[in-house]
């Protein structure tokens, strides 16, 4: 089985070379004039004002979070699915009861507001 | 005489080499594709807006590819003073890496069969068959995610901070969706092979899943549009009010690359709905590789059209449509095809 | 050659290991434990556990590892001023200790020649997803419905520590 992973690994090699390889290429091809406007950072032609590494809404935490609680529920579905039509009823049954619990958590989050973009 | 799978341990050169060969020409094959569907944007947009696109550069402006990758060679790599330099040289690596490799378990066509010192051996046409498929691809997907956030971040510009965030954001959340809506396809082929599922659609054009499950064909046309940051939900880029969202404070190749890997997500997105929706490789016509690139370019010009059709949506409405629309929908597509089979059985 | 593979993975992994510790940006660190979990993950396909080894991508790299991240850059964690460490000695017994511990566990050897109900064979036979199907679905009933209730107290927890005004 092993031998299936072989192809993988090759093209993970190709790939990072190609990437890694045309990358230090233009480095070396590309001309080099640095200058201390050049390299600031861009804010539409105007001297940079403060720090770009400023705190950001909460927004984006309560996203990743809830990203991870459903990704792992995703991610017990995979081998349900698979073994669906061999559980049959009882299988259907079980994983109703295992949405069902994680739903009453979705409809409270959307209840809280957490969803909310405002 | 019947026909053995080729293995490493029956034929190792035979397999070395044929893996070799493969795995060139599927990476040669993406890239050229990657590099025509710039030219090929410009020109469908152009033509949409009564424009003729670029013209200059040979017919048609067939070379201008070759001449922008040529151009971008010789830029200069500018690394902004203040950005962290580990994470701004890595990310645009980060983000095409994964998505050039997901490719490797597309399969592109019926077993060819070779005739080696009187053995007859089939060797599959795709690079690797794995058992984990699907999820392969969607845990290599979720990689991409890295560079985009990292770009963002260590380019230590406020636009690039603001679209690498939004980006992030909107990429976790239509994963999910994405990775919900498809589940639905396996419960029905009872495997995540991308080998396997193809050949349960292999019959006729009736057999292909999309007509059992349109909901989560549509659920991933969406998601998948919005995965891969294409106009409506070009969020992270949103030229008009991010210069140019992630991505502002790259050049040279390195802009290249994160082009590339924009390009690069459209054909694997497009690969793994022709897969699991419309039956991969098989039919309409009976050369396999000539099918499934139809079907890719089909839904590449369809998501260059789209561009050239729909405004952006807003930031809100986007993460308001993946959690509160699509995310619903997919779960009830889940239960609704689970009453069906059950019934069925 | 399988096993030279493997060692070049482990030296790769316990070096990025090392990283994780050792780095001074809180970014590179990151970055370096998600290498760990991509070497722990080529380490899953070894072990001819597939599904485990994209579980371990999906959910800790592609998950678990964004949060972080996310929290690292939105906080404006900045690169930590050089401390001189202290507590070398502690650190240094501690990690040998640890050491000793686990090789005498793997000199025990129960480990590494417990034969199970489920050899390489069935694994190549049924295939590694649907037998960890039938696991959790069949055995395993009633711990993965509490899953479902750990998941739920999650979801719960992420909303009120995020939200104020709950």
């Amino acid at each position: 089985m092993l031998d299936s992973y072989l192809p993988i690994l090759v093209l993970i090699v190709i790939a990072v070379a190609f990437a890694v390889g045309s990358v230090i290429m233009s480095r070396l091809i590309g001309q080099k004039k640095p200058g201390e406007v050049k390299l600031a950072p861009y804010e539409c032609g105007m001297p940079p004002v403060g720090s770009a590494r400023e705190r950001l809404s909460i927004k984006f935490y309560i996203i990743a979070m809830l990203f991870i609680v459903f990704d792992i529920e995703a991610v017990f579905l995979y081998p349900w699915a698979v073994m669906f039509k061999r559980l049959g009823l009882f299988g259907f049954v079980e994983m109703g009861v295992f949405i069902i619990i994680l739903l009453i958590g979705y409809v409270y989050v959307w209840k809280k507001g957490a969803l909310e973009w405002e | 005489m019947n026909a053995e799978l080729l293995s490493l341990s029956n034929a190792p050169w035979l397999y070395i080499g044929a893996m070799l060969v493969k795995i060139l020409v599927v990476f040669g094959v993406t890239m050229g594709i990657v590099a025509y569907a710039t030219w090929a944007e410009r020109k469908v947009i152009g033509h949409m807006q009564t424009r003729l696109g670029p013209m200059l550069t040979g017919w048609h402006g067939l070379l201008q590819p070759i001449a922008d990758g040529i151009k971008l060679f010789f830029k200069e790599d500018i690394i902004p003073s203040q950005a962290s330099r580990v994470p701004f040289i890595l990310a645009p690596m980060m983000i095409l890496i994964p998505s050039l490799i997901t490719i490797a378990v597309v399969p592109f066509g019926t077993d060819l069969v070779v005739n080696v010192g009187g053995k007859a051996y089939a060797i599959p046409l795709q690079i690797t068959d794995l058992n984990i498929g699907i999820l392969y691809i969607l845990a290599m997907a979720g990689l991409g995610v890295y560079g985009i956030t990292l770009a963002g971040w260590s380019s230590n510009s406020k636009y690039s901070l603001l679209g690498g965030v939004r980006a992030s954001a909107q990429m976790i959340s239509y994963e999910l969706a994405a990775g919900l809506a498809i589940i639905a396809v396996f419960m029905l082929s009872e495997t995540l092979s991308m080998r396997e599922i193809v050949l349960q659609q292999s019959g006729s054009i009736l057999d292909w899943y999309v007509w059992k499950q349109p909901l989560a064909f549509v659920l991933f046309l969406v998601t998948g549009t919005a995965e891969i940051n294409r106009t409506p939900f070009d969020m992270p880029e949103a030229e008009s009010e991010l210069v140019s969202g992630f991505c502002t404070e790259y050049s040279s190749m390195k802009y290249a690359l994160f082009f590339m890997a924009e390009y690069a997500n459209m054909i694997v997105v497009a690969a793994i709905m022709a897969t699991l929706f419309l039956g991969g490789w098989a039919g309409p016509t009976p050369w396999g590789p000539v099918n499934l690139l139809g079907k890719i370019f089909a839904f590449m010009f369809f998501l260059m059209w789209i561009r050239a059709t729909f405004p952006r949506v807003r930031y809100d409405q986007l993460m308001k449509l993946g959690w509160k629309v699509l995310l619903p929908l997919a779960l009830a597509n889940i239960l609704v095809t689970g009453i069906v089979v059950v019934l069925q059985q | 050659m399988e096993v030279l593979f493997f060692y070049l993975v482990a030296l790769v992994a316990v070096l990025s290991g090392l990283i994780v510790v050792t780095a001074k940006s809180p970014v590179n660190s990151a970055l370096a434990l998600v290498n760990t979990f991509f070497c722990l993950a080529v380490f899953y396909v070894m072990l001819h556990a597939p599904f485990m080894a994209a579980i371990q991508i999906m959910v800790y790299a592609g998950a678990i590892m964004v949060l972080i991240l996310f929290v690292i850059m939105l906080l404006n964690m900045g690169v930590e001023p050089h401390k001189k460490p202290t507590h070398i000695a502690w650190g240094a017994i501690g990690g040998t200790l640890v050491l000793l511990v686990s090789i005498l566990f793997i000199q025990r050897g129960d480990t590494a020649r417990a034969v199970g109900n489920i050899s390489k064979d069935v694994v190549l036979r049924e295939g590694h997803t649907a037998l960890i199907g039938k696991a959790m679905f069949v055995d395993f009933l009633l711990p993965f419905e509490i899953a479902s209730i750990l998941l739920l107290v999650a979801i719960v927890g992420a909303v009120i520590l995020a939200k104020k005004e709950v």
